[in-house]
């Protein structure tokens, strides 16, 4: 396939035709508020207007999403990366199996003691009397014999589809088995699969019980200054060694990661820090905005993916504790790590520049990845999240008119209140002014559409079809999602870079990840056996010789 | 250590697996599924369900995986998903055109109780399916049985289904059922049958759809598959040959009992025992003669197995997998004279430890082969007392890696190397292939721990 430059791009009125036309009528109407051409409609209050795009809307049965379910969203996204609490995942084998290691939160333990559960599965196993009798039992009992083989001092219950429907109490049992083993922490997560349109619920079920069972258990702070929680970072492919490395360069502290290379007393002494900042939006803006009411620390949004997003979240962190000693720090070593990406750049750069590229990612990802694309002199023609909320296309400020359907409803939203003992307001309104009317704007995310070009093709919970069209519209070099589309899109000849996965490489994070990436989309944008695709006899099928007839 | 918790000491469990050697029944279901021709799979379930099984099986054949899903929500899961169904075989049919649904249940829409016979019915009678297209299903509920099962389940409905008797007279045509194989098996058995020059129908057949050329255009329907045409004629066919009891047993019965089509069953023919047993049934059954080119790759396989018989004689083995390749792969160890200590699977079923151990009946050592049972089980064992290779999917890596065994990657999933949708393990060509890894395994060991005064050249 012949690729596209950004010079003969065809028209994406057009091209959103082009999708929708196969549709039955019913799944036309419905993608067509989810395929959005982006346009700047001015400023508001401060806030970028850009179109409005239909999100966390139900999965069409039928068509091929590339979606999953809220347990893996609980499970597999948020908690699994946490190395020393236990998981029982409560249900049939399989939930527990396809969470087993696939995700590729790296973890690393300080001593060859220090306990990791990370490398093993744990599953009830359910069977066909427990459907029909009951599972309790069999979790109470799975329960014990964990505590016994492994001593953990939390444990967590993640409930499966048919738990739901039978009834189990997954929240019953955890009490029960704590009021036997009051030194373990243990409690449940009611994250069914069928909850909510997407990963998304589940994200939010874990958030709500991490929140109210786990965090501000332990008010004993970490030592040190400037001390930040990083919220939204699963240190996939050791992202969060990265940017812990540059924290500690800088002179910050990295206090406790939700959730990557993170432990349980991490996460109960995470109320001590001083700020939190937001990596992935979507996943993790509740216990954000939780820590806040309760706690008295504000966040903001940042982005360690791309090295000059790097530097200007880094900058961000200073302005906001205002210390001229790290301010200093921080700039000598932005300096110091630029020169390095810059001749990187320099490397790079020619080889990719004008090439398009196409993001179907995640819930923040296909955002924060554009930055290292930019970088490169490469233009994302298409993005869009798998389960996102129309706040991490268009902005926060669209929450309050983000209207609440059936099934987020279902989705327990906490009252919190000011912590009587431990609120202590980090941020005075005076303070917070200050800082908004120089740009940082507090416990606000601006979303993806601003910061795309006009006319681009923002898709939301992207489809196979959806996917193929594309593909042939725009002749991308590089495709970014996951692993189900990997093959079908490396099928027809383009490179897809898996943006879950990072393809079992980086990290791409910070000053190293952005390099490492350099090199990884100019591998994959000329590679070789790409362009090996016709034998011979296919490109030139003429014949001269006489053999084969005479 | 990757596995820092794992005690020599084994306590009893009753309720809690730990590293299992199994999954569920729907991604077998899924697999079965793409070894018909135009078929799209369909998972009844929670979209989670799909997008595990893509992914698993996807990572493992590293080649793209398609199937849609009923999407439930939390509304479909109270009032049922008969809904969901009928819209996506709708939508289905609209977007992708494929010529078959093959629909399989999960747990969700087992424990509510949605009938796919009766909405299958519905979706026709509200003309949601096209004329000459299908729509099949079965039942895979994932808290029964294994993958294993879910395989099994698929292909025995879809015999129950499609298959059909047209005529008093059998056609000389074999059916082949070839197991929970790699496409590369599959090609293989086929080559086989048609160097004795069987006409054979196979089912279900992932030869071409789950290891595709790159050809710069993606096929949503690759050319490989069994048709629905040829599904419907091993009613006709004069024998089915099941390859493996777990996987293929119940499909051939069915057969027998639908479409009268008398059936073998035979074990997966990994290994020599198992592959003479499968030729000279084939043989028998059809009066065709072995031609020299099987006998001679017998001969090349047994050659080595005589050759580099010092390598193998005595080793201890730990095996962990699905029931019908370890039964053959036990019996293919012991023809080497080598010892499979433990061999473990997560599917369940009696038939599995009494078949292993008639065949390490002979070796007069303590063989443990009870099922269902897990690798953090078989962890243990290996702690307690070593063994000097470990065979099978990638989930064993982490313990080859804390107990420093040489290991070969076997069996499903093997999501972190390559070779197994190309390279047949069925047969004496894939036998050879097993022995070359056999070998290389033990013998890089060897000359890794060697003292240098007797490192070998020649080996």
């Amino acid at each position: 396939m012949s690729e596209t430059t950004n010079n003969s791009l065809p028209d994406a009125a057009e091209v959103k035709k082009a999708l929708l036309k196969k549709y039955p009528v019913k799944v036309a109407r419905k993608r067509e508020k989810q395929i959005v051409l982006n346009k700047c409609n001015g400023e508001c209050d401060g806030n970028i207007q850009v179109p409005e795009i239909q999100a966390n809307a139900r999965t069409i049965p039928g068509i091929i999403s590339m979606r999953g379910c809220a347990y893996a969203g609980c499970k597999g996204v948020v908690l699994g990366p946490t190395r020393d609490i236990l998981h029982i995942v409560h249900g049939p084998i399989g939930c527990s199996y396809y969470a087993w290691l696939t995700r590729r939160n790296q973890t690393r333990p300080t001593s060859p003691e220090d306990p990791n559960y990370m490398t093993y599965c744990f599953s009830t196993d359910m069977q066909e009397e427990d459907i029909i009798y009951g599972g309790e039992k069999k979790l109470k009992k799975a329960i014990e014999e964990a505590l016994a083989i492994f001593k953990p001092k939390a444990l967590d219950i993640f409930a499966t589809c048919p738990v739901g429907l039978i009834g189990d109490d997954v929240h019953a049992v955890a009490r029960e088995a704590e009021k036997n083993h009051p030194d373990v922490n243990i409690f449940g997560f009611s994250c069914e699969g069928y909850k909510g349109v997407s990963q998304s619920a589940g994200h939010h079920i874990a958030n709500n019980k991490v929140f109210t069972d786990v965090v501000g258990l332990n008010d004993k702070a970490k030592e040190g200054k400037f001390k930040i929680n990083l919220l939204g970072e699963y240190n996939i492919g050791g992202d969060a060694f990265e940017i812990e490395r540059i924290f500690e360069a800088c002179g910050m502290k990295l206090h406790s990661t939700f959730s990557g290379n993170s432990t349980y007393d991490e996460f109960t002494s995470a109320h001590t820090a001083d700020l939190n900042l937001v990596m992935c939006h979507r996943s993790i803006n509740y216990l954000a905005d939780m820590m806040e009411t309760k706690y008295g620390i504000p966040w903001f949004k940042v982005n360690f993916i791309g090295a000059e997003s790097t530097a200007k979240s880094l900058r961000k962190i200073c302005e906001y504790f205002e210390d001229a000693e790290l301010t200093k720090r921080t700039e000598e070593f932005i300096a110091k790590e630029m020169e390095a990406v810059s001749k990187e750049v320099a490397k790079y750069r020619p080889r990719c520049e004008g090439k398009l590229a196409m993001l179907f990612v995640g819930g923040s990802r296909a955002h924060h990845y554009q930055d290292l694309f930019k970088e490169l002199g490469m233009e994302v023609i298409s993005a869009g999240y798998e389960f996102a909320h129309r706040d991490d296309y268009e902005g926060r400020h669209v929450i309050p008119t983000i209207k609440v359907d059936s099934d987020s409803r279902n989705i327990e939203e906490i009252e919190v209140e000011k912590d009587p003992t431990r609120y202590s307001q980090r941020l005075s309104d005076e303070r917070k002014k200050e800082l908004e009317a120089k740009g940082l704007k507090m416990g606000y995310y601006e979303g993806m559409m601003p910061d795309m070009k006009e006319n681009s093709l923002v898709i939301d919970d992207l489809n196979h079809h959806e996917a193929e069209v594309l593909i042939e519209k725009y002749k991308p070099s590089i495709f970014g999602a996951g692993v189900k589309e990997k093959y079908v899109i490396q099928k027809s000849g383009i490179p897809l870079k898996q943006i879950h996965s990072y393809d079992y490489s980086g990290p791409y994070a910070g000053f190293i990840g952005a390099i490492n990436f350099y090199k990884e989309i100019d591998r994959m944008v000329n590679a070789t056996p790409w362009k090996l695709i016709k034998a011979p006899w296919q490109a030139e099928p003429q014949l001269a010789a006489t053999y084969a007839w005479e | 250590m990757l596995l820092r918790h794992t005690p020599k000491g084994i306590i009893e469990r009753e309720a809690l697996v730990i590293n299992p050697a199994k999954t569920c029944q729907p991604i077998g279901a899924m697999y079965a599924a793409l070894g018909i021709k135009n078929c799209l799979p369909h998972s009844h379930g929670s979209q989670g369900c799909c997008a595990y099984h893509r992914s698993m099986l996807t990572r493992h054949f590293k080649e793209p995986v398609m199937a849609a899903t009923s999407a439930f929500t939390e509304g479909s899961s109270v009032f049922g998903g008969q809904a969901n169904l009928i819209e996506a075989i709708g939508n289905i049919f609209t977007v992708y055109d494929p010529d078959v649904i093959a629909v399989h249940t999960t747990c969700l829409s087992e424990t509510i109780g949605d009938d796919v016979n009766q909405i299958s019915a519905k979706a026709h009678e509200s003309g949601k399916v096209p004329a000459g297209k299908h729509v099949i299903f079965t039942n895979t509920p994932s808290y029964v049985g294994s993958h294993v099962t879910g395989f099994s389940n698929m292909l025995k409905k879809t015999v129950e289904l499609v298959s059909e008797a047209t005529a008093e007279k059998k056609n000389k045509t074999v059916n082949i059922i070839p197991g929970f194989v790699e496409p590369s098996d599959m090609q293989e058995i086929k080559r086989l049958t048609s160097l004795m020059g069987i006409k054979t129908i196979m089912f279900p057949d992932t030869s071409g759809v789950l290891n595709g050329p790159m050809t710069g255009k993606f096929k949503m329907y690759p050319n490989g598959g069994t048709s629905i045409e040829d599904i419907k004629k091993m009613g006709d066919s004069q024998l089915t040959v099941a390859l493996g009891t777990f996987a293929s047993g119940a499909a051939a019965k069915s057969l027998d009992t639908k479409c009268k089509v008398p059936c073998e069953i035979l074990e997966l023919p990994i290994g020599i025992q198992a592959t003479d047993r499968f030729i000279d049934t084939l043989r028998i059954k059809t009066g065709m003669n072995v031609p020299e080119e099987i006998t001679n790759e017998r001969g090349q396989l047994l050659d080595v197995m005589s050759d580099m018989h010092q390598y193998t004689y005595g080793r201890r083995v730990a095996l962990a997998g699905d029931p019908d390749q370890l039964v053959s792969l036990t019996e293919f160890l012991v023809s080497l004279d080598m010892i499979p200590v433990y061999v473990i699977t997560g599917t369940p079923g009696k038939k599995f430890p009494a078949k292993i151990e008639a065949i390490t009946k002979g070796l007069n050592e303590k063989i443990y082969a009870k099922n269902p049972s897990d690798l953090f089980l078989l962890h243990q064992l290996i702690k307690n007392e070593k063994v000097d290779l470990m065979i099978g999917n990638t989930h064993l890596k982490y313990i080859a890696r804390d107990e420093d065994i040489p290991y070969i990657r076997y069996g499903f999933p093997i999501i972190d190397r390559v070779g197994h949708q190309y390279f047949p393990s069925v047969g004496y060509k894939g036998g050879l292939r097993l022995l070359e890894k056999i070998l290389e395994a033990i013998m890089n060991r060897i000359d890794r721990d060697a003292p240098e005064e007797s490192f070998e050249l020649v080996m």
